[in-house]
C-alpha cells in the first residue's frame, strides 16, 4: 500500500471543503467545547480543521480506529510523543534561527535544527522498525519512513550534519580580558584555577554550603563583545566557519514533506487519546462504536456528555451515563420528564456520539452502534434576536423547514424544545406535522418535548423520560430511561418538593 | 579542620532538635536561672549552653568522662579557653563588618567581598596558631590535646603562606585568562578559569618559545555598552571561581562558627564554676553509671539555682538510693521536697551533658531523657478541667517515652481527690515501673504513699521532708514512711501568729511558693 496520509486512506476521504469553520451544530452539542478542549495546547499543528470534516465511509472510518487502537499502546504513543517533541524543538530552532542577527549564529541554530531532524527520523525509523502493524496506514507510514531514512539525500544530509557539529563542538579558546583589552587565543592545556583554590581551602570546610548561582543573560543574543570574541574565534578556526555557512545556504529545504505531514496529523489521535485518558482514569468508559451505513438499529450503553465530563472533572465528580437502543421501525425517541432533569444533556450525548464515531474516534460508553449519517441537524431553543422582526414561532418554523429541506433518509436529527412559545394545541398540531414529515423521511431523531402526545405517536417512537428516584421525589438522577411518559410522577416530585401533596397539606394545614 | 572539643569523635550539633518536653522542663527545673549564671551576659553562651545541656540524653558514659577530662582543663586554664573564644568571637564581629549586596550578587562581587572576607579571618587563623604554640602544652585532656595538634598541623606557616598568595592571585590585578566553548547558538559556554601564566618571561625566553597565534581587540574608550559587556563577560569566566573562593570563605566562616559554638559550652562552664565558687559552694564532678544498673546516691547534693539566687548556704542533702527505681518524697509542707526534687534533677541533667554537678558526690547511673510532670498552677484552657489536663500532658509523656527514662512527679494528680487521684497515680506508677524507668515522687497523696509502702518493695526508697520537734523545719530529707498530715496546720501557724515576727527561720520566703 503506497502511503498517503495516516488521516485518510487516499485523497478521496479527504472532505472537499476542510475549512477550519465549525459546522453550524458545534455550539448546541457543545461539540466546540469538546473539541477545544481536544486541541488546547495543540495549536501549532492546527488540528481542528480535521475535527471539523466528518467521515462518509465506512472503511475510511474503520482505517483511523485501526490507527487509534495501535495507539492505544501506550509504547507505541511513548515513540510519537518523543517524534513529536523532537519535532517542536526543531521548530523553536529555526523560528530562534530566523530571529538572530548575526550570521554565525543564525547558521549554528539552523545546523542544530536539522541535527535534531535528522536524530529524531531515524529513531523514529529505528522504533517502528520492529512492529508488526495491523494498521494500513502505520504500517504504509513505518515503510515510507524507512524508505526515506536511507535515502541517499538523508543520509548525506546527516553525515554532514554530524561532521559540522563534531569540528564545532572541538573549538576550545581562551580569553585573556583586561579591560579595556581582550585576546583570543586556542586553548593550549593551561589549567583549571578553580580547582586549586578548592583544594586549599577544603580543610576548612564543616559541611557543604550553599554554592552561589550566578544569573546570566539567558538571551539566545549576542552583544557586540561577545559577537566580536566569536569573530575572533572564527579566526583560529577559519575552515569550520566557512563550511557552517555552506552548509547553511545549501540544505534550506531539508524537510520532507510526507513526514512533516505525518508529524502533523499523527496529533490528531494523540490529541483525542490524550484528552480521554483523564475520564478513562475517572473510571468512565470509551468504546470503538460499530459504525452502520445501512441499518439504523442504534445503541449505546452508558454513554455520556463528553463536554459534561470535562466539566465535572474538574469538581471531581462523573457524570451520569444513559443508554438508548432503538431497532426496527423505531427512529425517533422523543424525551420527556422534569426540567432539569438530564434531557438536554441526553440528546447532546446522543448527537456527540455519532459525530465523534464519524470522525473515526473512540466514543464515551461501553459498547454502541451508530449510523454513519450524512448530515447531522441540530434546533436548540435560541434567545430572541431582536434583529429579526418574525416573532419566534415563525423563527422555529422556517428553521424546522430549512432542516427538513436539506435532510435525507441518512440525516440525523436533533430538536430541543421547539414550539415553546405557543399555544398548546398549536404546539401539538405542529408537532405532529412536523413529525409526520421526519417519518416519511424515515430519519433518526432525537426530540426533547414537554409534550407527552408526541411520545406515543406511532411505531416510529420511542418514549424517554428523564427519572426519578421513587424514593427520593425531589431528587434529580440525571438518569434519561426507556419508559411510558406519564406527566402525573413529575408533576407529583415537584409538589413534594414543595411540601404540597395532599397528605403534607393535610399535616400542615392539619396543626 | 574538627574542633571535637564536646564529642570525640563527631561535630557537635546543636541545631539538632530539643527535646519535645524543653518548655517544660526549663520551667519545672528552673534552667534559666542555670543558663543565665553560664551566660554571664553573653547571649552566645547562653543559647549554646541551653542546647548544649538540653541536648544532653543519649549519649554514654564514654562521652560523658570525655567531656569531663576537657572541662577539667578548662578549669585549669580558664584564660587560654576565654582567649581562644575571643578570637573565634573576634572572627564573627569582624565579618559583619563586610557586606555582600543582596541585589546584585555578581561573580565579581562575591569574589571580591570573599577574598575580603577570607583575609580578615587568616589574621584570626594566625592568632589562633600563636595561642598554641604559647599554650597548648599545659593541657594533658585528650579533647585538648587533639584540639592544639589540629591547629598545629592544618595552619602550618607553608599553609598560611600559600592562603597568603593564593588570596593576592585571587585580585586578578594582571587580567582574568579562561577558556570557553561554543555552546548553543554560538554562545560561549564551559568557561573554566585558568591558571594565569608566570609572572614575566624574560625577553629571551619569550623569543624562543613559539607563541600560538591570538587575535586581540581594544574597547573605544567611549563604548560604555561594550564595557559593560566586556565586564559580563569577565563575570562569566570567573563565575566558577567565585562560587568556589564563595564557597571556600562560608566554609572559613563556619570553621569559626564552630569553633565558637564548642567553646562557649565550656566557657560558660567556667562562668558558673567561678561563680559558685566565689559564693563558696562545692562543685564536684559526677561519676555516671551504666543506664542498666540502677545508681542514685549523693552527699551535699543542693539546688544550684535557689544557691545563685540567695546570699546565704542553702541545705544539702544526703542519701544512697542505689538499686532502687522509685523514691517516694512526702512530708512537711515547704520542708525542701521541691527544692530537693529540682536537685536532683539538675544534677542529672548536668551529670548527661558532662558538667560538674551542685553536690559534694554524686552518682548516677546515665538515662536517656528526663521527664517531669508537676502539679500547674492554673488551668491552661477553658475547656479542659484541671485533671484532664494534667492526665492529658501525663499522656503526652507516655508518648515520648524511652527506654531509661528519669521521671519527676511533683504534686501530681492532686486535682481530684485524694483517693482518685492516689488510685490513678498507683497505676501510673506501677505500669512506668513495670517498663523500668526511674521516678522521684513528692507527693502529699497519702493513700498513694502508704499503699506502696506497704507492698514493701525491694526497688522504693521513701524519703520524708523533716520536721523537728516543735514543727521547726530543717529542709532536709531522711529516710522515713510517709505520715499522714503534712503539717498544713504547722505553715498556718507559722503565718497566722508570726505575723509581726520573720517566719520561723528566715529562709521561708526566699523558697518561693512551694
Amino acid at each position: 500500500m503506497i502511503f498517503h496520509s495516516i488521516l485518510f486512506r487516499s485523497a478521496e476521504d479527504r472532505a472537499p471543503d476542510v475549512s477550519p469553520v465549525a459546522p453550524d451544530y458545534f455550539a448546541d452539542l457543545n461539540l466546540d467545547q469538546i473539541v477545544d478542549a481536544i486541541t488546547t495546547g495543540k495549536e501549532g499543528y492546527d488540528l481542528k480543521p480535521f475535527f471539523h470534516a466528518p467521515l462518509r465511509d465506512i472503511d475510511a472510518i474503520a482505517y483511523r480506529h485501526e490507527v487509534m487502537q495501535a495507539l492505544e499502546d501506550s509504547r507505541l504513543l511513548g515513540i510519537i510523543k518523543t517524534f513529536a517533541n523532537s519535532m517542536q524543538a526543531m521548530r523553536r530552532h529555526l523560528v530562534q534561527s530566523d530571529k538572530l542577527r548575526y550570521r554565525e549564529q543564525k547558521e549554528l541554530w539552523f545546523l542544530d535544527a536539522v541535527e535534531i531532524y535528522c536524530d529524531a527520523v531515524n529513531r523514529l525509523t529505528r522504533d517502528l522498525s520492529g512492529e508488526i502493524f495491523s494498521s494500513r496506514g502505520l504500517a504504509a507510514f513505518r515503510d515510507y519512513a524507512a524508505g526515506y531514512a536511507v535515502s541517499e539525500h538523508f543520509t548525506s544530509l546527516t553525515g554532514q550534519t554530524k561532521d559540522l557539529l563534531a569540528d564545532v563542538a572541538s573549538i576550545e579558546y581562551c580569553v585573556l580580558v583586561d579591560s579595556p583589552h581582550l585576546r583570543v587565543h586556542k586553548f593550549a592545556g593551561e589549567p583549571d584555577y578553580t580547582a586549586d583554590v578548592e583544594a586549599t581551602f577544603e580543610r576548612f570546610k564543616q559541611r557543604e554550603v550553599e554554592g552561589h548561582t550566578f544569573k546570566f543573560s539567558e538571551s539566545p543574543d549576542m552583544n557586540h563583545i561577545e559577537a566580536k570574541v566569536l569573530e575572533l574565534v572564527g579566526l583560529l578556526y577559519p575552515g569550520t566557519f566557512i563550511a557552517l555557512t555552506n552548509f547553511y545556504a545549501a540544505n534550506k529545504e531539508y524537510r520532507d514533506p510526507g513526514i512533516m505531514a505525518f508529524d502533523r496529523e499523527i496529533q490528531f489521535y494523540v490529541a483525542y487519546l490524550e484528552h480521554i485518558a483523564a475520564f478513562k482514569h475517572a473510571g468512565l468508559l470509551f468504546c470503538y462504536p460499530r459504525v452502520t451505513g445501512t441499518s439504523k438499529e442504534i445503541y449505546s450503553f452508558q454513554g455520556f456528555d463528553l463536554a459534561l465530563a470535562r466539566k465535572l472533572l474538574g469538581e471531581r465528580a462523573v457524570p451520569v451515563c444513559n443508554d438508548f437502543h432503538i431497532k426496527d421501525r423505531e427512529r425517533i425517541i422523543v424525551v420527556s420528564g422534569p426540567n432539569q432533569g438530564g434531557k438536554t444533556t441526553f440528546a447532546r450525548t446522543f448527537g456527540q456520539l455519532h459525530y465523534l464515531a464519524s470522525l473515526g474516534c473512540p466514543v464515551p460508553g461501553k459498547e454502541a452502534q451508530l449510523f454513519l449519517f450524512d448530515a447531522l441537524f441540530t434546533h436548540f431553543e435560541k434567545e430572541e434576536s431582536i434583529d429579526t422582526l418574525r416573532g419566534k414561532l415563525q423563527d422555529d418554523l422556517v428553521r424546522v423547514h430549512r432542516i427538513l429541506e436539506r435532510a435525507t433518509p441518512d440525516s440525523i436529527v436533533i430538536m430541543n424544545e421547539i414550539f415553546t412559545s405557543t399555544t398548546l394545541q398549536d404546539a401539538i398540531l405542529l408537532s405532529k406535522q412536523i413529525a409526520t414529515q421526519i417519518m416519511d423521511l424515515d430519519l433518526l431523531c432525537v426530540w426533547v418535548t414537554f409534550l407527552d402526545e408526541l411520545a406515543s405517536l406511532s411505531a416510529q417512537t420511542v418514549s424517554m423520560v428523564s427519572a426519578v428516584d421513587p424514593g427520593r421525589a425531589a431528587e434529580r438522577t440525571y438518569k434519561v430511561v426507556r419508559r411510558p411518559a406519564d406527566g402525573l410522577s413529575y408533576a407529583m416530585s415537584i409538589a413534594e418538593k414543595h411540601r404540597l401533596t395532599y397528605g403534607m397539606i393535610k399535616e400542615r394545614v392539619g396543626r | 579542620m574538627k574542633a571535637h572539643l564536646l564529642y570525640r569523635d563527631r561535630d557537635a550539633d546543636i541545631e539538632r532538635p530539643l527535646p519535645w518536653n524543653e518548655a517544660a522542663l526549663v520551667q519545672d527545673l528552673s534552667l534559666n536561672t542555670l543558663f543565665t549564671a553560664m551566660a554571664r551576659g553573653d547571649p552566645f553562651v547562653f543559647d549554646v549552653s541551653r542546647k548544649v545541656v538540653l541536648q544532653g540524653f543519649g549519649h554514654g558514659r564514654e562521652a560523658i568522662l570525655y567531656r569531663q577530662d576537657v572541662l577539667r582543663d578548662c578549669l585549669a586554664h580558664p584564660t587560654v579557653v576565654r582567649r581562644l573564644y575571643t578570637v573565634a568571637v573576634g572572627a564573627m564581629e569582624a565579618q559583619k563588618k563586610h557586606h555582600l549586596g543582596f541585589l546584585a550578587r555578581s561573580p565579581d562581587s562575591v569574589l571580591r567581598y570573599s577574598v575580603e572576607l577570607m583575609e580578615t579571618f587568616s589574621g584570626m587563623l594566625r592568632a589562633l596558631r600563636q595561642i598554641t604554640d604559647t599554650f597548648a602544652s599545659a593541657f594533658g585532656s585528650d579533647g585538648w590535646t587533639t584540639f592544639f595538634a589540629m591547629l598545629k598541623r592544618e595552619l602550618s606557616d607553608e599553609y598560611l603562606a600559600s592562603v597568603q598568595r593564593h588570596l593576592k592571585q585571587l585580585k586578578f590585578r594582571r587580567g582574568v585568562l579562561f577558556s570557553a566553548a561554543l555552546g548553543k547558538g554560538a554562545k560561549g559556554d564551559r568557561y573554566i578559569i585558568r591558571q594565569p601564566p608566570e609572572r614575566r618571561q624574560n625577553w629571551l625566553t619569550r623569543l624562543l618559545t613559539q607563541q600560538p597565534p591570538s587575535f586581540g581587540y581594544t574597547l573605544h574608550p567611549r563604548d560604555d555598552a561594550g564595557a559593560r559587556a566586556l565586564s559580563e563577560l569577565r563575570d562569566q569566566g570567573i563565575s566558577r571561581v567565585a562560587d568556589a573562593v564563595g564557597q571556600s570563605a562560608e566554609h572559613m566562616r563556619s570553621f569559626f562558627i564552630m569553633l565558637r559554638t564548642e567553646l562557649a559550652f565550656y566557657v560558660g562552664c567556667v562562668n558558673l564554676h567561678d561563680e559558685l565558687t566565689r559564693k563558696g559552694y562545692p562543685a564536684g564532678f559526677p561519676s555516671p553509671a551504666p543506664a542498666d544498673q540502677r545508681r542514685l546516691s549523693f552527699r551535699g547534693l543542693y539546688d544550684i539555682c535557689l544557691a545563685l539566687s540567695i546570699g546565704h548556704p542553702v541545705v544539702g542533702n544526703d542519701a544512697n538510693a542505689d538499686g532502687k527505681e522509685l523514691l517516694i518524697v512526702t512530708g512537711a509542707n515547704q520542708g525542701g521536697k521541691s527544692t530537693f526534687l529540682r536537685s536532683a534533677g539538675l544534677a542529672q541533667l548536668m551529670t548527661q551533658c558532662g558538667m560538674f554537678v551542685a553536690a559534694d558526690s554524686f552518682c548516677s547511673s546515665v538515662c536517656d531523657g528526663i521527664f517531669t510532670h508537676y502539679k500547674r498552677e492554673e488551668d491552661t484552657g477553658m475547656k479542659s478541667g484541671k485533671l484532664d489536663e494534667e492526665l492529658s500532658r501525663m499522656s503526652d509523656i507516655i508518648d515520648h517515652i524511652t527506654p531509661h527514662p528519669m521521671i519527676l512527679f511533683n504534686e501530681s494528680f492532686s486535682a481530684t481527690n485524694e483517693r482518685e487521684g492516689s488510685e490513678i497515680a498507683r497505676q501510673i506508677l506501677s505500669a512506668l515501673l513495670d517498663a523500668r524507668a526511674r521516678i522521684i515522687c513528692v507527693t502529699h497523696l497519702y493513700e498513694l504513699a502508704r499503699g506502696l509502702h506497704e507492698r514493701n518493695m525491694d526497688n522504693a526508697l521513701f524519703l520524708r521532708a523533716e520536721r523537728q520537734e516543735g514543727g521547726a523545719r530543717t529542709f532536709r530529707l531522711l529516710e522515713g514512711e510517709p505520715l499522714r498530715t503534712s503539717f498544713g496546720e504547722d505553715l498556718y501557724d507559722s503565718i497566722f501568729r508570726s505575723v509581726h515576727a520573720p517566719p520561723v527561720d528566715g529562709t521561708v520566703a526566699a523558697h518561693g511558693p512551694d
